[in-house]
Parts: structure tokens; sequence; C-alpha cells
């Protein structure tokens, strides 16, 4: 496992990673989101309350899902290169926040827009809607402070740092917001005991979480590549792989 | 020869607090400030004393937050600027404990200093008189905790030319709990229930603080003085 890890460190290795990854990744993530969206969107019964606005919960819930999720992927990848130095730790970490910081905008987006029908508002300052929100300005935080450095390693570490101080602090974050207020319905999808949303609208609502990891890791690994090519584009390994 | 841990401490906190109080207006800014940013409340709401009293814990401690933010821009600037930091960081003292004494004179002299003063403003808006012990406690437990996250966040900016705004956009998602239970204690407090609950999880706040804070501000101040 440890030299898994070695080589995830080497660029020349994580290069060559990284396209067969894509190449994999792509068509299955194209597939699950046009099953996802098909199913989600036509073929799952409408909600006996909320009618077919209930739709827009096959794109809120794997948005705001991974979104979270994001964040402890980039704490984990800060953590990495604060440790062990890994050089594609600190790629990994700028290419996650735009992604998951543009994730938790749709879900933002999606919310609110979903909010207007069923709360008849476009904004309402309920528990889980704000810690979204400071979710979105933590991931904010990160990418601003990643490009005021003007030197690459400061800047990796003090994301690192940042994005790990964050951690800490988003567990008390949700629960000191949880008791701020809360309008928000609870979570439906238990993976414990009954979920109390029905299978028919479950199963698609399961395909686009697993298709909007998908996407995450799509675009967290296409950006890593980007920058790959951009920083060793003089370099002989990159040529050899390129010609 | 290199003083014991103690007696450099004392050395440390006796340098921090002279050289505040040698500037006294950077202590007394931050209070002028508070006071002129609490005028405008009324100004803007009207005058009207139970729609101001409502609304006073809220304006009050979102103030407080507002002020220490602006001071902790300060934490660390002198000492990075004239290199002593780095002399700080080559001692073979830990550089958590010495950054932690700056951070603790720094909240003598703004959060102590901000409850001490606080009746006052809570008096400007009209805030039920038996509401001011709690908001004194809530203050003084939660701006340590605003100065640790102020700390944090200016460690890692401290380096960086145009730092000023960057420090806010850091420090304010992570202040979110803080600023819920201030709040909620003075509420509580101001509404006559018992906000004991409420003083206690910002003292929790501040304990575990003080533990984890001080390694971050260390880690942040070494890639600071690295950059």
């Amino acid at each position: 496992m440890w030299s898994i890890v070695h080589k995830m460190g080497s660029p020349p290795w994580f290069y060559r990673f990284a396209n067969v990854a894509i190449a994999w990744l792509l068509p299955i993530v194209f597939v699950a989101l046009v099953v996802g969206s098909i199913w989600g969107l036509l073929i799952a019964p409408p909600d006996y309350r909320q009618g077919n606005s209930y739709r827009i919960i096959f794109i809120h819930v794997p948005a705001a899902v991974v979104a979270l999720a994001g964040y402890y992927v980039m704490a984990t990848a800060g953590l990495m290169s604060l440790v062990w130095k890994i050089k594609m730790a600190d790629t990994a970490m700028r290419a996650l926040a735009p992604v998951g910081a543009a994730l938790t905008f749709v879900a933002l987006v999606t919310g609110s827009i979903w909010g207007k029908p069923t709360w008849g508002a476009w904004w309402v300052w309920d528990a889980r809607i704000t810690s979204m929100l400071i979710l979105f300005f933590l991931y904010l935080g990160v990418m601003a402070l990643s490009e005021a450095f003007d030197n690459k390693v400061a800047a990796a570490k003090a994301c690192a740092v940042l994005s790990l101080v964050g951690t800490v602090n988003i567990p008390i974050i949700y629960k000191s917001v949880d008791w701020w207020y809360s309008l928000h319905q609870p979570a439906s999808i238990k993976f414990t005991g009954e979920s109390a949303i029905d299978a028919s609208m479950l199963y698609p609502l399961l395909l686009m979480i697993v298709a909007f990891y998908g996407l995450f890791a799509l675009s967290v690994l296409l950006r890593m590549r980007a920058e790959l090519l951009i920083t060793y584009r003089q370099s002989a390994w990159l040529r050899s792989e390129l010609s | 020869m290199l003083p014991e841990l103690g007696t450099f401490l004392r050395f440390q906190m006796q340098r921090h607090l002279q050289a505040a109080l040698r500037r006294p207006s950077d202590i007394v800014g931050p209070l002028i400030f508070f006071l002129m940013v609490i005028t405008l409340f009324p100004i803007g709401l009207g005058p009207d004393p139970k729609i101001l009293a409502s609304l006073a814990p809220g304006i009050l401690w979102v103030v407080a937050l507002l002020s220490s933010l602006v001071v902790s821009g300060r934490l660390f600037q002198a000492d990075y600027e004239d290199g002593t930091l780095e002399q700080l960081a080559l001692s073979p003292h830990p550089l958590a404990i010495s950054a932690m004494v700056e951070v603790f004179c720094h909240w003598l002299l703004s959060g102590v200093l901000l409850a001490l003063a606080s009746p006052v403003f809570a008096a400007l808006l009209s805030m039920p008189s038996q509401a001011i012990p709690v908001l004194m406690a809530s203050l003084t437990l939660g701006t340590l905790c605003l100065s640790l996250i102020g700390a944090v966040a200016a460690s890692l900016t401290v380096a960086l030319r145009r730092g000023g705004v960057l420090l806010s956009l850091l420090s304010i998602p992570l202040t979110v709990p803080v600023l819920i239970f201030g709040t909620a204690a003075v509420r509580e407090a101001a509404l006559g229930y018992d906000p004991s609950s409420w003083l206690a999880l910002l003292g929790a706040l501040a304990a575990g603080g003080c533990v984890l804070a001080p390694l971050a501000i260390a880690a942040g101040l070494r890639i600071s003085l690295e950059a």
C-alpha cells in the first residue's frame, strides 16, 4: 500500500496514472450522469406533495454531498503534503478547492431555486443552508490564500494548515448552526433503518450521487493533469511522454 | 546564556505589554471604533429603545467580532518586520508557546478591555441590565477565541503584502460558532433565562482553542518565515 503512496508522489507516474484514470472515468461518468438524469428527471414518479419541483433533488443533493466530502478530501491532501511532503498532494489541493467551491455553489443555487416553490422564498436562513454558505466561504478562503503567495510550496503548506484548521472547525460549525436554528427537513436517506424516501426515487438519487463523485474525481484529475503539463512543459519525461 | 522557559515567558510578556502600552492609541483605537460603529446602529435603525434592546446582543457581538478582526491584523506584524520572529523560531523554546504569549497579551489589551467597557455600549443600546454580567463574561471568553482564530489567520498572512482583506476572509467562517454561542448567551440572559450552557460552550471553545490553535499558529508562522 505504501509503494502506491510513494508512486503517487512522482509526477511522471501520476501523469500516466491520470491518463489511464481519465480514459476510464470519462465514459463511466458520462453514462452514469445521463442515465441518472433521465431516470431521475423523467422516469421517477412525481412527489405527491411537491409535484415535479422535487426533481431538482437529483442535482441538489449529490452536489451538496460531494461538496462536503470534497473539503475532507482536500484536508487529507493537505495533511499528506504537510507530513510526507508529497508534491502531487499540493497539486491535488490546488485542483480540489475550485471544484469543491463550484459544487457548493451549485448546491446553494439549486437549493435556492427549489426553495422558491416549496418555501415561497429564494433564501431562507436555515441551519443547513447557512452551513453550506460557510463551507463555500471556507473554500474561497483556501483559494484566496493559495493565490496570495508567490512561492508555490509555501502557498500549498499555508493552504494545508488552513484546510486542517477548517476540518477541525466544520463539525463545530455544523453543530452550532444546527442549534442556532433548524427549519430544514431532516436527512431522508439513512443507511441504517428505513429511508424516508421511496425506492423509486432513492435509486436514481444514489446513482446520481455516485455519478457526482465520479465527476468530482474526473474534474480534479483533469485539473491536476493540466497543471502537470504546465509545470513540467520543459522536462524530458513529459516530452518523451507526449511524443 | 538561554533563560529558563518561565523567565523567557515573563520577558516575552513584559516586552509585548510594554510595547503595546507605549502606543496607547493602538489600545484605545479599537474601543473608539467599537463606539463609533455602535453609534451607527441607532442612526440606521431608528432610536426606538425596544427595537434596539431586542437587537442589542447581536449588534454588540457582531461589532466585537469586527473590531477583533481589525486588530488581529497587527498580530506578529512588528515581530515579523524587525526579525524578532525569526529569532523566536530559532530559539529552543517552542514557537507555539512564545506565539501564545503574544496572542494572550493581545487578548488582554483588546478583548478583556472591550469586555470591561461593554456595559457602556450595552447601555447605549438600552439592553436590560440583568444581561450585562453575561455580556461581559461571554465577551471575555469569546474574544479569547476570536484572538486565537485571528492569530491563526494572521500567522498565515503576515508575510503577504495585502493581507488585510484575506485575513477577514480566512477568519470570518471560523468565527461563526463563537458568534452563535455568544449572542445566544446574552439573548437568553436578556430574556431572563439561564445562559450557563452557552457560556460553558464558549468556555469549551476557548479551552480547545488554547490547546489546538498554538500548533496551527506555529506552523503558520514557520511557513510565513520561509515564504
